[in-house]
């Protein structure tokens, strides 16, 4: 089993320092050319690009999820499996229905425009999907559960008491989120943002659903330097890089939370 | 919620689907005659089947195993059963293929299977593992002592205990072979499309309200199975 984790990703590495072949296959000379290929302003920017929208989609889910994992934790009992259920049920809904459910919405002919123009509240159509909003739109509906699962997670096990603790003291309930919920559920946020930002890099197919041709992310340029350039080592170099940046924010996960149960957490 | 609205439309008459023209079923019974969904429903099921079958069995003993004995590498072989679970899906994807064209693979069932294996074993492992750690041991060093063998002792004492959490890591793998796009996008063959796959073709070249049919019932036999799992789950606290 060890051989298939470890072998696939040896082999990716070696990939990665050949020449492409003029069949698509690869050739020696072995080469740095790949990997200084990426550093092209044209593809270093579809990383930067990712990594934006990423760090967007990150931040959407934090502040929809925040709010919502936190009025599950605080409410009784018998609605919280109700509200978790609505979490969980997208949460296990395969990830391309819920894309679609938004292509069925968003689209020109979809559910909102016709809405809209049912109402009078516009003449034309307004041209939804097909742009990076849309991918945003796409990415954090797939990924909200990712985050809000950790959050619950560590604000249920806050103590109540801290919290009047500080009412107690005078602090405002602004001061007190700031300075008391928001530090005491950092681990829900780091970890929640964690597993929202490294696979909102690789999902190419919401990008390819709803972002038209027109938003090439990583996901889209490793996916089609192996199944549509054919050109392997280039593929094979770029998701190597995806790989090393993935790992050195997970990496810097640990490191913050110096928390060796980090791990449990995935 | 878009899920909500997809699975209304499913009754929907209209081919255009944005407006609402009257219930119907139509599209249920023209799902039950395309081929091709058919045949990548068979191969989800299949494939799902065997990678489960397989992935529970390799990875309970791999929990069984890493709860009893200390060897060398331990640690290493730790932090490895959580890389596949780290790295994003579509490097394991590519890796794979990338094995298997090495191999002289072709691409077909097998390399379905058995990077479906790949990635379920870890979740297996760990979900195994989490039921392991409330294990009393001294039941099993009681079955020894009355004499049974090392392997009735598993058989007859161990497997029964964890049993709760190898079916629930079993529902998880099924779960997790059933729903794959992105890892079976690059180890499919032309002749061996899941479920996801067709749908993912189905949603690029146009939309039909077939796909909100398919996309409901794989809804309900998604929500069934997790509603089991956690049923199981639940029941050992």
């Amino acid at each position: 089993m060890v051989a298939l984790f470890l072998l696939p990703l040896v082999l990716v590495l070696a990939v990665s320092f050949f020449s492409r072949s003029s069949f698509g296959g690869i050739n020696l000379p072995l080469t740095l050319e790949n990997y200084i290929r990426f550093f092209d302003p044209l593809y270093f920017k579809i990383l930067w690009v990712s990594c934006v929208l990423a760090f967007f989609t990150t931040a959407s889910c934090l502040v929809f999820g925040y709010p919502f994992a936190y009025i599950i934790a605080r409410s009784p009992a018998k609605y919280r499996n109700i509200l978790m259920l609505l979490i969980i049920i997208p949460f296990w809904t395969n990830s391309l229905i819920r894309t679609y459910a938004w292509i069925v919405l968003l689209r020109t002919e979809g559910v909102i425009n016709t809405l809209l123009l049912k109402m009078g509240l516009i003449d034309q159509p307004l041209s939804l999907l097909y742009n990076e909003t849309a991918v945003l739109i796409g990415l954090v509906y797939t990924m909200l559960p990712f985050m809000v699962l950790p959050l619950y997670a560590s604000i249920e096990k806050l103590d109540r008491s801290l919290l009047e603790a500080a009412r107690d003291l005078g602090a405002k309930p602004w001061q007190t989120f700031c300075r008391v919920t928001l530090p005491l559920t950092a681990p829900g946020i780091l970890a929640g943002s964690l597993l929202v930002f490294i696979p909102s890099l690789g999902l190419f197919f919401i990008p390819d659903l709803m972002g038209g041709s027109k938003t090439v992310l990583i996901g889209n340029l490793i996916k089609n330097q192996f199944l549509t350039a054919r050109d392997w080592p280039f593929g094979a170099a770029s998701s190597i890089i995806l790989m090393v940046l993935t790992l050195l924010f997970i990496l810097g996960y640990i490191l913050v939370t110096k928390d060796k149960q980090g791990k449990e957490l995935l | 919620m878009p899920i909500a609205i997809l699975i209304l439309y499913s009754f929907n008459q209209s081919k255009l689907n944005a407006v609402w023209t009257g219930f119907t079923l139509d599209w249920y019974l023209k799902l039950m005659q395309n081929n091709d969904v058919l045949d990548a429903m068979r191969t989800s099921l299949l494939v799902a089947l065997i990678s489960t079958i397989a992935a529970t069995m390799i990875g309970t003993l791999a929990a069984v195993g890493m709860y009893r004995y200390q060897f060398r590498g331990k640690t290493a072989l730790d932090a490895m059963l959580y890389l596949p679970i780290v790295i994003p899906e579509i490097v394991m994807g590519i890796s794979l293929l990338a094995l298997f064209a090495q191999l002289q693979v072709p691409l077909g069932y097998f390399t379905l299977i058995a990077a479906h294996v790949t990635f379920s074993v870890p979740f297996v492992v760990v979900v195994v593992r989490a039921r392991m750690a409330g294990f009393d041991r001294s039941i099993e060093e009681a079955a020894m002592d009355l004499g049974a063998t090392p392997w009735q002792t598993f058989v007859k004492v161990t497997v029964p205990v964890i049993a709760p959490g190898i079916l629930a890591s079993s529902l998880l793998a099924f779960t997790l072979s059933i729903d794959d796009v992105i890892i079976s996008f690059f180890v499919a063959g032309p002749a061996s499309a899941t479920l996801p796959l067709k749908i993912f073709s189905m949603v690029k070249f146009g939309v039909t309200p077939e796909i909100n049919a398919l996309s409901t019932l794989m809804l309900i036999v998604t929500l069934f199975l997790v509603i089991i799992a956690e049923r199981i789950r639940m029941r050992k606290n």
